[in-house]
């Protein structure tokens, strides 16, 4: 029985999700093959391959899969999976396009975003926004399963790296065309991994990034939003924290102006410790909070980052 | 061109919801039940395209279920031209099956574009669309938020960690969408009234020869361990004090 983990990086460096994958696949105890499929990936592949528990790193590169595409990625993965029992992936945009594909390729079932794995073939996955816990046991003779990274801990350094092997890239599905991306640029940690999260809703206003920034910088936070406040256009798409946006589980999580909608406490209610910051005593957000304070978020958020340099 | 959309019906997602005290299953007696809102926002697009121009017909597709005919008379409210239900005598229908079925419905329509949501708020599998594109062997584009047809191209951005990216498909093609895709039309009473008239035509699953027998079967449904309950400090400095007595900063 093998695991073949689909690494999940930005062409430079592998994300932090792929090393938890890693650390999630060690309840098959099982030898562990990370693919990196991508364009000029040798430092992708090198850190993957130092990874404890990787035996081996199957690299894929091509110039066409500098942007990898679905089709693409998924018959990479079909034509590698009779050697393997498990296909894994962290549940990040790329696997949550991907596997899904490859389960239809291979005519088996899927299980996305699980939180608990009991090998060879039961999980634990959110349902309801998280509302609810199922547990659920998959009976196809390949599990193809997209991990939760925050729920598992994250592999350590391996004493020696594993092999690299360079494999053939099949020619590209031409019916699809990659043509531009847009992303943004930021030297704050990347929201999903990082150990603190300060968010903020839609009371923030135009004010949302002269007021959460300057307390971001000071914790070495990622910003988080709400749907609103990203609807609103006070905040970008990619910092949507929630069912529909990231989930997150940071060591700390600092809610201001937000009301704790069941589509936001799923994505933060894992959090270590939360802290929430609101003018409403009866807002649902303090039901999940440790530590709340029942103020003015345009008072109390200068003054939390004022307290904190000193 | 033909667009097929795929709706299902599921808990209105401001009904929360509990598990059977027995944990076999969600408690869905009594619950209210709405039209998935992914699901919402592929309608909605389906009509620009028509209203666009570019779309002849809009064929809305639900399965399962005995119920989810209300799913479809949202849609047929909303302004789709036809419906169809394939009936599986109550079944629960898991992502797989839902794709093998729609593949029959596809075959039988023979769209250009099929439309789906990016995730049923029940489940909340993500799984349907990308499956349907890879049985039919057709291009997809998943979490859509900007659909443009250009010839025979769909050009599609794409919501992606860390910001957009903008794919080209060549068409037929599997378009599954995100929230900031569109805001869905409300649906006014006359038209509502009207959509109850529309046939809505029934399909036996039979018929299509799909095996539909759930592939993952579930042990067990519970909520969550609860937090612990927090407490409320009366200023910042108490709270910085609090945190850093607990150790996170």
């Amino acid at each position: 029985m093998s695991v073949l983990i689909l690494a999940d990086h930005d062409g430079r460096q592998l994300k932090a999700a792929s090393r938890r994958a890693v650390g999630a696949a060690k309840a098959w105890n099982a030898p562990i093959h990370v693919l990196v499929v991508g364009d000029d990936t040798a430092a992708v592949a090198a850190q993957a391959a130092a990874l404890e528990g990787v035996t081996r790193v199957l690299r894929v590169d091509a110039a066409h899969l500098a942007h990898p595409l679905a089709a693409d990625v998924a018959n990479i993965i079909k034509a590698l999976a009779g050697d393997f029992q498990v296909i894994l992936a962290p549940h990040a945009t790329l696997a949550k396009d991907v596997l899904p594909r490859v389960a239809g390729l291979l005519d088996v079932a899927m299980i996305a975003d699980a939180i608990e794995i009991t090998a060879p073939a039961t999980y634990v996955r959110p349902i309801y926004a998280g509302n609810l816990l199922a547990t659920v046991e998959s009976n196809d003779p390949i599990q193809v399963v997209t991990v939760r990274a925050t729920s598992f801990a994250a592999a350590g350094d391996a004493a020696s790296p594993a092999a690299i092997e360079s494999l053939p890239a099949p020619a590209a599905d031409t019916r699809v065309r990659w043509v531009s991306e847009s992303k943004n640029v930021s030297e704050r940690p990347e929201l999903a991994s990082a150990r603190v999260v300060v968010s903020g809703g839609r009371s923030f206003g135009e004010r949302f990034e002269e007021l959460l920034g300057p307390l971001a910088d000071q914790l070495g936070a990622a910003i988080g939003a709400t749907r609103a406040a990203v609807d609103a256009g006070f905040a970008p798409n990619e910092q949507q924290v929630g069912q529909t946006g990231t989930v997150v589980a940071p060591e700390l999580y600092i809610a201001a102006g937000i009301s704790g909608a069941q589509q936001h406490l799923a994505g933060m209610k894992d959090s270590q410790v939360i802290v929430a910051i609101n003018h409403d005593p009866d807002a649902a957000i303090f039901q999940v909070a440790d530590f709340g304070l029942v103020a003015d978020l345009f008072d109390a958020v200068p003054q939390l980052t004022k307290a904190l340099e000193q | 061109m033909k667009i097929l959309v795929a709706v299902k019906r599921v808990v209105d997602h401001n009904v929360p919801v509990r598990a059977k005290p027995d944990g076999s299953d969600v408690e869905l007696d009594g619950v209210r039940m709405n039209i998935n809102p992914f699901d919402e926002i592929a309608v909605e697009e389906a009509l620009r395209l028509k209203e666009k121009g570019i779309a002849t017909e809009i064929v809305a597709v639900s399965l399962g279920s005995a119920a989810s005919p209300e799913a479809l008379r949202h849609a047929l409210a909303m302004g789709v031209d036809r419906a169809l239900t394939v009936e599986t005598g109550g079944a629960f229908l898991q992502p797989l099956a839902v794709a093998k079925l729609l593949k029959a419905v596809v075959e039988r329509e023979q769209p250009g574009l099929v439309l789906v949501g990016k995730q049923a708020i029940d489940n909340d599998a993500g799984q349907a669309g990308q499956m349907l594109a890879a049985l039919l062997d057709w291009p997809q584009a998943t979490f859509a938020s900007e659909l443009k047809i250009e010839g025979a191209e769909a050009v599609v951005t794409r919501e992606v960690d860390g910001g957009v990216e903008t794919i080209a498909l060549a068409l037929p093609a599997v378009v599954t969408c995100d929230l900031r895709l569109n805001a869905p039309r409300f649906v006014k009473l006359p038209n509502l009234m009207m959509a109850k008239k529309k046939p809505i035509e029934v399909v036996d699953a039979a018929e299509t020869g799909v095996n539909f027998a759930p592939r993952v079967k579930r042990l067990k449904v519970a909520a969550p361990a609860p937090r612990k309950a927090g407490i409320k400090v009366a200023s910042v400095g108490e709270l910085v004090e609090k945190l850093r007595a607990s150790g996170v900063l």
